[in-house]
């Protein structure tokens, strides 16, 4: 075990938070903040760097006894499947706080901490290797994701932070029985990599995948388990809002990697059909959802379901390309809409409206801002040469593999998208400027643009040069299906 | 490995750049496109020796995902796309420049920086070597054709470049998006392979079908009935933008895809073994046949040449399917024949209405003696859709005809026939209106704005030249049916 550089990553922002506390200038806080994150972020940078794309086995682990009785560990380690969420946590984490800037107008100290405190669980969830540990970041979550929503968010805030309280908080208890389930059915280990051999029964597992599928299918979201994300998403504050598009519905989909495909391979199997069922009815649904929206957060929030629709159904693809197009569209998905609810933020800034009909003609009066928000509509509606449509290319190309009719019906999904979004950018951004009229819109500023380039860089990068970002999850991808068809071809 | 092919690219590129760098100097950023397009010109001519004696130029600049690189090919097809979007570019420019400033039009610079921005797309699409990456330069070329589309801005441009975005778009996230996924999950790779890449692949002939019909109505640019009303609609567009982009550039990038899927993707053999050639010959029979009926009845002269376009766009897939070496060679050189005449016609339209005002046929009696130059290249560009020698026209039809007879397949022949008189019956009445109608009572005398009317000149010179003088088009042809 050499420098523990995984867990500097996790805890540098906790530590961070302990000195926020003990500030008082609001400058001074926010420049911390921001230091931190970005000093984390070049961490994540290294941890990206020196990642050995030539194996599937676990990097940077570290390994401590903390409740040895139960035989609980801190284990944190990356693969190909979760480095990238790492990276992709901490760079969102200094865009929310440059994102913050100036639209938290109170409490600036409590959403700091709160911000950076939720940064480090995000990143515990990514890496914990131990299933108990995994669970208490992944529950601890919730109170500062509540607190973001609930104090700083728009008019409805309480109604939308209990609502996404609720809805989490009941798949979570089912989580916990499956753990627990998990617990003495695995062999009394919480070893997230020993679980992943226990030999469970095809009864248990269909249990359990249920259980787990409920708790996951809340955070992806998966239909009809969706509603409380608009909601939260048009309540939240700007950062609040990128944290749960650009990560926290990762973790949904994440989970279905790191547990139920690996654990659970023969009822993974079974009920992929059923998966893809669900997958095509999101990608559908969400998009016509959000073809009827108005309201500009509404409409990007509608379409992450159908976008996420599209990962669940690489995902269940169970084939090389499905999956390794679903991880690579996680990621994707992160970077774009994480960027249009920037875009959605800074709007609102200078307009205080979310209303798409208030708009138009932006064009004229901050080319440069519509330029921008031009180019992550195009990648959110999987313009080929922009990182979405590789995604989506691999995605339906395993999808057609293993269910043609369902794939054929996603693509209704890719239509919505184009629809949805191309409009919306026609009535935002073009025709006469009537945004002028009204409001006093002025073009991006240094810290926006600083905060936009690097999401921008991605999105092209990504759509003509995938390979350096494939390679890292291919070799993980592979070794997840021999997992998975290795024990279904043993029966 | 070459860098000629992202060269040409990085040209109509730069270009565009620019005219945005420019953008407060008028003079020197409307010289930026006349020049540049000469530039590229002259480079794209710069390959052609090699490709005329069946060589290539490649280019791979890296792997996208595997079995599918980022890679540009110059061919024999690809050169003649970019021969002619390349040589009318620098008519269109010196057109565009007298146009614009005649009208006083609005929102130059956007103008100038999309147009310069679809030739680059165009090329990308002409040397582009395999899907993937025609995909992209595919879809830039809807994207950056769109402001130009709507560039009046009132409601008539809003409706047009509407219609236009939801064909293009909904035609390609569909579509083309489901061919492409397919024919990757099949095939590995979307590479182009002469002879076909998927000929070689074991599939069900229903899905390969499928297959087949979502490549040929996914390209919507070929506006193939019943996706062809974007045609129309984006006459909406300056007159400039329908002549190079929507008489020549965009639709031909259309055709120019569905011809890279018949040869290249599916391959004769599979497209014969299929029944799709027999399948596709009728649905472009039908276009070609129904189109012409349509444009007979249009009053709006380039409604009446949009649907004149469609019309024969439908020709160059008609000799692509019919499968004989010598109606091949008559669609290949179509592409160029169709090019030169109807550019002229676009140029006259624009021509008129910049002197005139006028769109409506009914009302251009005697505009001929006002407008002598223009309404004489509109007869010349006239005899080129018809297919009266010497113009290219009567070349590639004549092929066509030829290889129709040689396959044994009069019905086509029948419909070369028919709807040759239907392009005399929806093109000479204006030439006749113009020469020997009535003028209307009371209206003043107008005159040829120069820099309107030199290069619509120049473009009827060429379409003749390209008839008397076939010999570069039918060696790329050939070598492409080789």
């Amino acid at each position: 075990m050499g420098f523990p550089l995984l867990s500097l990553i996790i805890f540098l922002p906790v530590a961070g938070a302990v000195v926020v506390l003990f500030m008082r200038d609001a400058q001074t806080i926010k420049w911390t903040a921001f230091a931190v994150t970005l000093v984390d972020f070049g961490l994540c940078l290294l941890l990206l760097l020196s990642f050995d794309t030539s194996t599937h086995e676990m990097q940077f682990a570290e390994q401590r006894n903390w409740i040895p009785a139960l035989g609980i560990k801190y284990a944190v380690a990356v693969d190909g499947i979760s480095v990238l969420f790492v990276f992709l946590t901490a760079l969102l984490g200094w865009i929310c706080v440059l994102a913050s800037w100036n639209a938290i107008a109170k409490m600036i100290k409590a959403f700091m901490v709160s911000l950076l405190t939720m940064q480090a669980l995000m990143l515990g969830v990514f890496s914990a290797l131990d299933l108990f540990l995994f669970y208490v970041f992944w529950e601890a979550m919730l109170v500062p994701m509540y607190a973001i929503i609930g104090i700083w968010g728009g008019e409805r805030r309480v109604y939308a932070a209990f609502k996404f309280f609720l809805y989490t908080l009941a798949g979570s208890v089912l989580f916990l029985i499956g753990i627990i389930v998990l617990y003495f059915q695995g062999g009394r280990t919480f070893d997230i990599l020993a679980l992943m051999n226990a030999d469970l029964g095809f009864v248990t597992q269909a249990w359990l995948f249920f259980a787990f599928l409920i708790a996951f299918a809340v955070k992806v979201p998966m239909v009809p388990v969706h509603t409380w994300l608009p909601d939260a998403h048009v309540e939240a504050p700007t950062a609040g809002s990128i944290i749960l598009a650009g990560v926290l519905l990762k973790m949904g989909t994440y989970g279905f990697l790191r547990f139920s495909l690996p654990m659970l391979p023969e009822a993974s199997v079974h009920f992929s059909t059923l998966m893809l069922v669900l997958s095509a009815v999101a990608i559908v649904y969400g998009g016509l959802l959000a073809l009827a929206q108005d309201d500009l957060k509404k409409l990007v929030a509608y379409s992450s379901i159908s976008h996420m629709g599209f990962v669940t159904l690489g995902i269940f693809a169970l084939n090389s390309r499905g999956v390794t197009g679903g991880i690579l569209q996680m990621f994707n998905h992160g970077i774009t809409t994480g960027a249009l609810f920037l875009f959605v933020g800074l709007m609102y800034e200078r307009t205080h409206s979310r209303s798409i009909a208030d708009y138009g003609g932006l064009m004229k009066i901050a080319p440069l801002c519509s330029i921008f928000l031009g180019l992550f509509t195009l990648s959110s509606m999987a313009l080929p040469g922009l990182n979405s449509f590789v995604g989506e290319l691999l995605i339906l190309s395993g999808a057609f593999a293993a269910n043609p009719l369902l794939a054929g019906i996603s693509i209704l999904g890719a239509v919505l998208a184009a629809a949805y979004l191309l409009s919306m950018f026609r009535r935002v951004a073009l025709g006469a400027a009537r945004v002028g009229e009204r409001f006093d819109f002025w073009d991006l500023d240094r810290r926006e643009l600083a905060s936009i380039l690097p999401l921008a860089v991605l999105v092209i990068w990504i759509g003509l040069y995938p390979k350096p970002f494939l390679s890292i999850i291919q070799i993980s991808t592979d070794h997840l299906l021999t997992q998975v068809h290795e024990k279904e071809g043993a029966e | 490995m070459s860098i000629r092919p992202l060269l040409a690219i990085a040209i109509a590129g730069l270009a565009s750049g620019l005219v945005l760098y420019l953008r407060d100097r008028v003079g020197p950023r409307d010289l930026v496109s006349p020049v540049a397009s000469v530039v590229l010109f002259a480079l794209v001519a710069s390959m052609a020796p090699r490709v005329l004696s069946g060589g290539t130029y490649e280019l791979v600049l890296f792997e996208v995902l595997p079995g599918v690189d980022f890679a540009f090919r110059v061919d024999a097809l690809g050169m003649v796309f970019a021969t002619i979007s390349s040589l009318l570019w620098i008519f269109a420019s010196i057109y565009t420049i007298g146009y614009m400033h005649s009208l006083g039009e609005h929102a130059q610079t956007r103008f100038y920086i999309c147009f310069a921005a679809s030739l680059a797309a165009a090329i990308g699409g002409a040397f582009a070597a395999n899907l993937f990456t025609l995909v992209i330069f595919y879809e830039v070329l809807s994207l950056v054709t769109y402001p130009l589309v709507y560039h009046h801005e009132d409601n008539e441009a809003w409706d047009g470049s509407r219609k236009y975005l939801v064909y293009l778009m909904g035609a390609s996230k569909s579509a083309l998006l489901a061919a492409i996924a397919l024919t990757y999950h099949l095939a590995g790779t979307l590479d182009f392979v002469p002879g076909g890449l998927l000929a070689g692949v074991e599939a069900a002939p229903v899905l390969l079908t499928v297959v087949y019909f979502c490549y040929l109505f996914g390209f919507a640019k070929a506006a193939l009935m019943p996706l062809h009303a974007w045609l129309p609609a984006a006459m909406v567009a300056p007159t400039p933008v329908s002549a190079l982009l929507h008489a020549v550039a965009v639709v031909k990038m259309g055709v120019f895809c569905v011809l890279r899927v018949v040869f290249d993707v599916f391959g004769t053999g599979l497209m014969d073994a299929l029944g799709l050639a027999i399948a596709t010959a009728y649905l472009a029979s039908f276009t070609i046949l129904t189109a012409s009926i349509y444009a007979l009845t249009r009053d709006d002269l380039k409604a009446r040449l949009a649907y004149s376009t469609v019309s024969q766009l439908s020709y160059i897939i008609l000799g692509a399917v019919l499968f004989s070496p010598v109606a091949m060679v008559g669609g290949i050189i179509h592409i160029a024949a169709h090019a030169f005449s109807k550019i002229t016609l676009f140029f006259c339209a624009g021509s008129i209405y910049c002197a005139t005002g006028k769109r409506k046929i009914s009302e251009m009696g005697g505009i001929g003696r006002q407008l002598p130059w223009t309404m004489a290249a509109f007869f010349v560009g006239s005899l080129g859709m018809i297919g009266v020698p010497p113009a290219g026209g009567f070349v590639s039809k004549w092929y066509l005809a030829w290889g129709s007879v040689e396959g044994g397949q009069f019905v086509f022949l029948v419909v070369l026939l028919v709807s040759s008189i239907l392009n005399a019956a929806y093109f000479l009445p204006v030439s006749y209106i113009a020469f020997f109608g009535k003028e209307a009572e009371g209206e003043s005398r107008v005159r040829e704005i120069p820099l309107v009317t030199v290069p619509l000149v120049a473009t009827g010179i060429l379409s003749l030249l390209m008839g008397i003088f076939p010999g570069y088009f039918i060696t790329l042809a050939e070598e492409v049916v080789r």
